[in-house]
């Protein structure tokens, strides 16, 4: 399988997940008051997802063969 | 008397098959690479059928074909034509120049042959009747 | 302390030190030592996407509505998992036909219209200035508030300042002097503003810094860590509000709803708005950049927003009463706590952000005003005239200066008759939604080719008429002008009609449901009047280009639907007055070499000529004004419907023809003496199947030939050998030996094809390491040792001990190396064959070259031998062994690799096969 090819269908495949992690019913589950680490639950979730997302595109893209 | 083959391909191991195939089939035959071979070929084997390729260096098939079927010394001949490219225009032009007989590569050894055979008879049979007939425009 | 004259000075430092960097930038580009060459440059330089409105407003966001803010941030990190696919698109197909901005893309694609391509920039610059209008406005309320440091309550409105003493009239005076010298001083072919993007991608960092600055002060300092921050939120009912989503403003109340139109309208921004497709893709230097940018430009992201909720909770704990703005709490929290240094770096962070944003939109936007809308008129009205008359540079870089006043004084004019009523935010959706509208006609024109041109205008017109009424007509109602009756009761009373809740919808947010309809008119007007109306010629053979542009040879020229040649006098004069005679002469110098074209060219310029000048025009002065410039020197037009048909027609009949003819033949069978009268019939029909055969595809009927070929053999030799199984031994063994070598044939010539077409589409798979060259040739020379000692062939191998490292595939270069080295073999003198490899490093190159002393290559063939399937006999042979792919395939490697096959005759005897590879991608 082409290289090139393989890379950018990995791209697509993190932006649908990321596309179904910031998106409803899944946004609704955190969608509470109570605290985590001291941090708002749902702004931990988001940030901590967001920062995962930015990780993999990291590994995908700049993975030396 | 052996009837006489000429066999026209440039490529030396088809060329090589060939021989083989119809001196199996007890003809008498001879080989030209190229299409100005061919063509001296023709004046001094004075072969009964000709097993001609189309894509040759220089003269291709369809033009010695014509010239053939031009020269009144050699109307008799027949013509089995040979060819990679298969395309309809293509045979339709070959039967179109007075081809006998449109064979594609690759071939069935032995339709190949029995082709050959089947001309070769028909080419006796009008010989036959031409002799017998005397004259013809 | 802070006095507004010490403020002031700090500005004018600032302002000074950009100035400077920018000045920096250019000149290392005019040496050629680029500073913004560099992935991570780029993916800051993007950070142009975090304005005033991310610096100041999200905080306002977050303190009304908690994580609401998010969107618009996430939206662009999803976008940039699509990058691969669709930012490379915009940057490939940018570079090959020198596209320059939104506007000019979408002219381009749609038939190199200016009518639309001057549309997407009216649009563009209507949905901007707010935008625009709205970092004026941010800069001059930070600088009044800090102007009275360390007082924060008592706001003046701006409107109460004499002009005089308006920041905002200064900063947008001295922003246009920034933006005229260092994004329009000369025209550009390529249109990269080296300088700007350098100062822009230092602002990302500053704004960054001061952002990051700002939050850990506010959140370690003023209060105990992110745990002290949020508890103390905790206890008070209306800050715990934040941490959950909380329904808008909106009557429905959908709040997920609102959040995935807030995401996907981001997304669309972070492709559509102006300054970003500036700094993504016109000021992009090298493609593969975007990996970098991928991920890093997300990252700068969810930096720049960790501390914007801790940042609005603790504005709004020191605050409690709702005194102070929460859009200024990065500026007002600092100074509450009296840290001036620190007031000043948040105020700078602010100016930075502000200013970065007005100048990459003011440049974008003015190329797009001079080259879409200004000059097309210029030209329309006759005012300009491109076929005769002086220099046009000049009047050409006036107008784009001009444009770059102009759009920022209207910003300005916005700025004050608006006031201050709006949120940042809101206005800057606004823009959003407006540049949003563009992505139907864009994406669809990239991926569909039955996209039309009356399409485009339909899905434009209807998405932005739907934007305009439904978010620009009630955001001036709540301002002035209009009655406010309009939004709240619908126009002159008509329920279903109220722009907020369009037919009855209630259920989103006004910037949500907005785009709701607008997308679902504009896609669909788009869809269905492209399915409904025609494409011209010009357009089908764009949307062809377009569409499949990375199936196209790199540097694309030879697409040309120009069909006759022009006048070269007239050509280059036109050139010469749009670019300037030095440029012109260079560029078109460069390529007539590449192409084989004598120079100085004779008195008709060829179709590729024609075509490569309309390319460097489109740099310019845009793909639509360009083709009508062109055309203007170009004598005959461009193939017509009529003549594309009459075409048409000719191979039907002859196709039809052919038919007849096969009828025909079985008569002539029967009557083969009477040739001769079909003989001349024959001889037309013999032109017409040339004809046709061109027409064919060439290239499978020849594959066909050369596979069936060995095919043939191999399988008369089975037949014979299974049809007499008591051949001696002898022949059994020769046939045998004839089928191995015959499928050895065929294996070699299957891969050969499968390789070229894989390098065609551009799905080969290359694999880059470091290269000595110099080893690699004496590697390949020690393979083909044996071959060329059976024919007595002295090598001769002129070479340094080592060369440079270059980043290229070892194993396709040496396949380069072994096919020109048997080449040289094959067609060297047979009696005293030489053979002369060197190998010299040049400051950018570094050239092989191949020599043989056999018959050289005929001045006729030497184009054709590059092409497929074209071989040269020698004397010896008639027919030369191979396939007929080994140079072809040579040439597209080497230009995979940025360098260039070529052959020329040497002065004594034979042919010097050479090859160059850049030293830039060099290890």
């Amino acid at each position: 399988m082409n290289r090139r090819f393989l890379k950018g269908q990995r791209l697509i495949a993190v932006f649908a997940i990321g596309a179904l992690l910031f998106s409803y019913p899944i946004l609704s589950l955190f969608n509470r008051p109570q605290l985590l680490f001291g941090m708002p639950i749902l702004y931990v979730y988001l940030f901590v997802t967001w920062a995962a997302l930015i990780a993999l595109y990291a590994f995908i893209v700049e993975r030396r063969r | 008397m052996r009837s006489k083959v000429l066999i026209v391909d440039d490529e030396p191991n088809i060329l090589i098959s060939l021989e083989f195939l119809m001196s199996q089939a007890g003809y008498e035959t001879r080989s030209a690479e190229t299409g100005e071979q061919a063509l001296a070929e023709l004046d001094a084997f004075q072969p009964d059928l000709i097993l001609l390729d189309v894509m040759l260096p220089g003269i291709d098939g369809f033009e010695i074909c014509q010239r053939v079927r031009q020269a009144p010394a050699w109307s008799h001949i027949k013509i089995v034509m040979l060819t990679a490219k298969g395309r309809d225009v293509e045979v339709a032009k070959g039967l179109a120049l007075g081809a006998n007989a449109y064979i594609t590569k690759p071939f069935s050894t032995r339709a190949l042959v029995s082709e050959v055979q089947q001309q070769l008879a028909e080419a006796q049979n009008a010989g036959a009747v031409e002799t017998q007939g005397g004259d013809r425009p | 302390m802070l006095q507004g004259g010490v403020v002031f000075l700090i500005i004018l430092l600032y302002m000074g030190m950009l100035f400077a960097l920018a000045h920096y930038g250019d000149k290392r580009a005019e040496q050629g030592r680029s500073i913004i060459r560099n992935p991570m440059v780029y993916a800051l330089s993007m950070g142009v996407y975090c304005t005033a409105w991310t610096f100041y407003g999200s905080v306002g966001r977050a303190a009304t509505s908690g994580v609401g803010f998010l969107p618009i941030y996430l939206g662009p990190t999803l976008m940039a998992g699509l990058w691969w696919f669709v930012l490379r698109k915009f940057i490939r197909i940018s570079k090959m036909y020198r596209i320059t901005s939104i506007a000019d893309l979408a002219a381009s694609r749609y038939g190199k219209s200016q009518l639309l391509g001057g549309f997407v920039a009216l649009i563009a610059i209507a949905g901007i200035v707010p935008y625009i209008s709205l970092q004026l406005d941010a800069v001059a309320t930070t600088f009044n508030l800090i102007w009275n440091f360390p007082n924060i309550g008592q706001q003046t409105s701006i409107g109460q300042i004499f002009t005089v003493e308006d920041t905002a009239f200064y900063v947008a005076i001295v922003l246009a002097v920034f933006a005229i010298l260092f994004g329009a001083r000369h025209l550009d072919l390529t249109e990269h503003h080296e300088g700007l993007v350098a100062a822009i991608a230092f602002e990302s960092v500053i704004k960054l810094l001061a952002f990051l600055a700002v939050g850990v002060f506010v959140t370690f300092v003023m209060y105990d860590g992110f745990g002290d921050l949020f508890s103390q939120a905790a206890a008070v009912p209306s800050l715990q509000r934040l941490f959950t989503f909380t329904p808008g403003e909106g009557p429905g109340g959908d709040v997920y709803g609102d959040w995935a139109w807030l995401t996907f309208l981001s997304m669309m921004a972070i492709l559509f708005l102006p300054r970003q497709f500036q700094v993504a893709v016109v000021e992009n230097t090298q493609e593969r950049h975007l990996n970098r940018a991928i991920w890093l430009f997300p990252l700068y992201l969810l930096a720049i927003n960790i501390f914007v909720l801790p940042i609005a909770i603790g504005g709004l704990l020191h605050f409690p009463d709702g005194a102070v703005n929460a859009d200024a709490f990065v500026l007002t929290l600092p100074m509450a706590a009296g840290q001036e240094p620190l007031t000043i770096l948040a105020f700078i962070g602010g100016f930075s952000a502000a200013i970065s944003m007005v100048i990459m939109a003011t440049v974008a936007l003015s190329a797009m005003a001079s080259n879409d809308l200004v000059l097309p008129l210029l030209i329309h009205f006759r005012l300009v005239r491109l076929n005769r008359g002086g220099d046009l540079s000049g009047l050409l870089l006036t107008i784009r200066r001009i444009a770059i006043v102009v759009i920022v004084l209207l910003s300005y004019f916005y700025f004050r008759l608006t006031g201050e009523n709006n949120s940042l935010v809101s206005i800057g959706l606004i823009s959003f939604a407006a540049v949003a509208q563009f992505a139907p006609t864009v994406l669809g024109g990239l991926y569909w080719r039955g996209g039309t041109r009356l399409g485009a205008f339909a899905g434009l017109t209807a998405g932005v008429a739907t934007w305009g009424y439904t978010l620009l007509l009630p955001s001036m109602a709540s301002n002035m002008w209009l009655p406010g009756t309009l939004v709240t009761q619908g126009p002159f009373g008509v329920e279903w009609l109220k722009p907020h809740a369009l037919f009855g919808f209630i259920g989103y947010d006004p910037v949500p449901h907005a785009m709701f309809w607008s997308m679902t008119f504009n896609v669909g007007a788009y869809v269905m009047v492209s399915l409904f109306s025609k494409q011209t010629i010009l357009e089908r053979n764009q949307a062809r280009l377009f569409v499949d542009v990375f199936t196209q040879p790199l540097g694309g020229e030879g697409q040309s639907l120009w069909r006759s040649n022009a006048s070269t006098p007239a050509l280059m004069d036109l050139l010469h007055r749009i670019l300037g005679e030095k440029r012109t002469n260079e560029a078109m110098k460069t390529f007539a070499l590449r192409q084989g074209v004598p120079w100085p060219m004779g008195d008709e310029a060829p179709p590729v000529v024609i075509e490569h000048a309309e390319m460097l025009l489109a740099g310019a002065i845009g793909a639509a004004s360009a083709h009508v410039a062109v055309a203007s020197v170009v004598q005959e037009a461009t193939l017509s419907l009529d003549e594309l048909m009459r075409m048409f027609d000719e191979t039907t009949q002859v196709i039809a023809y052919s038919r007849d003819l096969e009828e025909r033949s079985q008569q002539l069978e029967r009557q083969s003496r009477r040739l001769e009268a079909a003989y001349t019939e024959l001889q037309a029909a013999n032109e017409r199947l040339k004809e046709l055969d061109a027409l064919k595809d060439e290239f499978v009927s020849t594959v066909t030939h050369e596979l069936r070929t060995p095919l043939t053999s191999i399988r008369a030799f089975s037949e014979i050998l299974h049809d007499n199984p008591d051949l001696d031994t002898e022949r059994r063994q020769k046939f045998l030996a004839i089928i191995m070598r015959e499928s050895e044939r065929l294996t070699r010539l299957i891969n050969q094809v499968l390789d070229l077409a894989k390098m065609e589409s551009g799905e080969m798979e290359w694999r880059r390491t470091p290269v000595d060259l110099a080893d690699l040739i004496r590697d390949s020379a020690q393979s083909m040792g044996r071959l060329s000692a059976e024919r007595q062939i002295e090598l001769t191998l002129d070479l340094p001990a080592r060369a440079p490292l270059i980043l290229v595939d070892r194993d396709r270069i040496q396949q380069v190396v072994l096919n020109l080295l048997s080449n040289a073999a094959k067609f060297c003198d047979p009696d005293h064959g030489e053979v002369i490899v060197s190998l010299r490093v040049q400051p950018e190159w570094i050239t092989v070259a191949v020599s043989d002393n056999g018959p050289g290559v005929p001045e006729e063939a030497q184009t054709i031998i590059f092409e497929k399937f074209r071989q040269l006999g020698n004397a010896s042979r008639r027919r030369p062994q191979g396939t007929g792919l080994g140079l072809p395939i040579s040439r597209e490697i080497i230009s995979h690799f940025g360098g260039q096959l070529t052959v020329q005759n040497n002065a004594d005897a034979g042919a010097t096969f050479m090859f160059t590879l850049p030293l830039d991608g060099a290890a």
